[in-house]
């Protein structure tokens, strides 16, 4: 577990961070649209899916950086989506017997974790190819990007269709919601001008 | 005459109504990977049809001869990502013996159907709907493949025009394909309720 490039000074906060921000999985990769669109109607499943993906995401890179040098490259994929099932199928079952609502509302996203591109795009170009530190790394700046973009994108949508965050309150009474947030139209526009958000701020930085 | 009607009303219904791709999500990787050029859309479509059509009648069976009967649904996902990684592997090798030209044409797209999540989306819908019967369960797969291949085929009509279009800059690609799906769900919408 001694590859060169662990050794680098600043090489595991910038692993890091990348994941947050430089490679962000949803806003600059668009890698997980399927999860980032469905659940975000309210933070709520938002979060519990992010904390899933973040397990999920967690357990298989360990795994596949442990495996890699055994790794014959025409089985590989096949090697990380069974990996991948085995972790999200411990995922729904752990939901199901805690959080017997929320898989409920989470419904079939949980086992389509499976088929998430950013855990097998993770898996292919990190865990494959670095060691065990890098690859844990990068899998909690990964999964923590996306859990945070979800939530950014779950509390838009939930203020906007019914003035609270997290089940709580902020706007005023008076304030009439907006249905279509909730619905599919309210989460392709969002994300669609989230993008051109992100787009314009990293323009002006460039 | 009642089971051609249940079969044609869930055949419309998952076209249509309960689109896969507009109303559950399913799909939006090669829905905004493959949508801009509208032969390459049809292509796609196509070869997801056939492969959703076979994993799901494939997983259907084997949940309901092996799975249930043996208790064993606890490696359901397991089982079903096997299914189709193996029903992809043997449509490419088909495609590639007997269609070389479209084999060619279908590029990196075949392999990637694997992760494409209408497919294992379809079978855990299926599953979750309690399909009881082989022939529904066939139709609602094929349905919805023809439900994909229409949706990106519009969308791959509109993106075409869209070419033309005076897109300000920071929504160019992607943000202004997403923002153009939420109108086009919309409009889907008009068809909820149709079907109860």
């Amino acid at each position: 577990m001694t590859d060169p490039p662990d050794k680098k000074p600043g090489l595991y906060t910038g692993t890091f961070s990348a994941g947050l921000w430089r490679e962000n999985p949803v806003f600059r990769l668009l890698l997980g649209m399927c999860p980032t669109l469905a659940v975000t109607a309210a933070v709520k499943p938002a979060l519990t899916m992010g904390l899933s993906v973040i397990f999920v995401l967690l357990c298989s890179n360990i795994v596949v950086s442990l495996i890699r040098k055994l790794l014959k490259p025409h089985l590989r994929i096949l090697m990380f989506t069974l990996t991948i099932s085995t972790f999200v199928t411990i995922a729904d079952l752990f939901l199901k017997a805690f959080l017997p609502r929320m898989s409920e509302t989470l419904g079939p996203y949980v086992p389509l974790i499976i088929v998430n591109c950013i855990i097998i795009c993770r898996s292919e170009s990190c865990a494959s190819r670095n060691g065990l530190a890098v690859s844990v790394i990068d899998a909690m700046g990964m999964g923590a990007g996306f859990t945070l973009t979800l939530c950014v994108l779950a509390a838009v949508r939930e203020v906007l269709a019914s003035g609270r965050v997290f089940e709580v309150r902020v706007l005023p009474e008076t304030f009439v919601p907006w249905n279509a947030m909730g619905m599919p139209v309210g989460a392709f526009i969002t994300l669609g001008l989230l993008l051109g958000l992100v787009n314009v701020v990293t323009g002006k930085r460039a | 005459m009642d089971t051609l009607n249940i079969l044609l009303v869930g055949f419309i219904s998952i076209v249509i109504i309960n689109n896969l791709v507009l109303t559950k999500f399913l799909g939006i990787c090669p829905f905004l990977g493959v949508s801009a050029r509208i032969d390459m859309a049809f292509g796609m479509g196509l070869a997801v049809t056939f492969v959703v059509t076979l994993s799901g009648t494939l997983t259907w069976l084997i949940d309901h001869l092996f799975l249930i009967p043996l208790g064993l649904e606890v490696t359901r996902y397991v089982c079903f990502i096997l299914v189709i990684a193996g029903a992809v592997q043997l449509v490419e090798m088909y495609v590639r013996k007997f269609f070389g030209g479209l084999y060619e044409s279908f590029g990196i797209f075949l392999p990637l159907i694997t992760t494409n999540c209408a497919i294992l989306g379809l079978c855990l819908f299926i599953n979750l709907w309690g399909i009881d019967n082989l022939l529904e369960a066939a139709v609602l797969s094929f349905g919805a493949g023809v439900g994909f291949t229409m949706a990106i085929c519009i969308m791959a009509g509109i993106r075409e025009n869209l070419n033309l279009a005076d897109v300000p800059e920071c929504l160019k690609g992607a943000p202004i394909t997403l923002i153009t799906a939420g109108l086009l769900t919309l409009a889907f919408m008009g068809f909820a309720g149709m079907i109860k």
